[in-house]
């Protein structure tokens, strides 16, 4: 299975790249997604996920053809 | 339910009387008008701001902004609603963000409009980054809570 990984705004700067492909076989979720894409970092513990753009949790379960996204706290308006 | 993202400067009370002059079948209802623009300072966290870029996720942003508004008509009857947020770089005094909510009732477009402004800022997928006077550039790490803050 295979999946888009996207990173966004100082996250996305910190990393050096805007997103990742993984593949992967069996079931993953959001945080085993971020620990395949980021072996020598441990998610930052403010940051939020999304699976298909809505909010989801660490836990969830991620399934073929998913666009994850990880970002810091967001300050619009 | 309008929401535009412009990369572009927009001029808000212009797009409120367009937007107004496109809606007049259902101007007989309307009692209030609820209108929030957001500029950009040239001030933050005690330094002079001289520019900013607002960053999204195009596609999620549109969305949780629809599912904010969402959240709003199901708590107060609107009539209708514009919401246009900037993206892009910033200059101070810009309009960042527009929320204009219309209702029968001023207690509802208030607070609608209120409630939409505040899960903007705590929800949508938008993130700032400042240039100072400096030149160093920073971002922004969080959004105060407007029910709170003076």
């Amino acid at each position: 299975m295979s999946i888009k990984v996207r990173y966004f705004a100082s996250l996305k700067e910190r990393l050096g790249r805007s997103e990742d492909d993984l593949t992967f076989t069996g079931l993953i979720t959001v945080h085993d997604v971020w620990n395949q894409s980021n072996l020598d970092q441990p998610l930052p513990p403010n940051i939020l996920a999304a699976v298909n753009m809505d909010y989801v949790a660490l836990d969830s379960i991620v399934l073929d053809g998913d666009i994850v996204a990880f970002f810091p706290p967001v300050t619009g308006g | 339910m309008t929401i535009k993202i412009t990369a572009g400067a927009f001029n808000p009370y212009q797009e409120i009387q367009a937007y107004q002059q496109e809606k007049t079948d259902k101007c007989g209802a309307i009692g209030a008008t609820s209108i929030f623009i957001g500029t950009m300072r040239d001030f933050n966290d005690g330094d002079t701001v001289k520019g900013m870029t607002l960053e999204y996720y195009p596609g999620m942003t549109e969305k949780q902004l629809e599912l904010c508004i969402i959240e709003a008509q199901q708590q107060w009857p609107i009539i209708d609603s514009l919401v246009i947020h900037r993206v892009g770089d910033i200059l101070p005094a810009d309009t960042i963000v527009l929320v204009a909510v219309w209702s029968s009732h001023r207690g509802d477009a208030f607070d609608a409009s209120r409630y939409i402004m505040e899960a903007l800022k705590s929800k949508v997928p938008f993130w700032k980054k400042e240039l100072l006077a400096t030149e160093n550039e920073r971002w922004v790490t969080h959004n105060t809570n407007g029910y709170q803050a003076g």
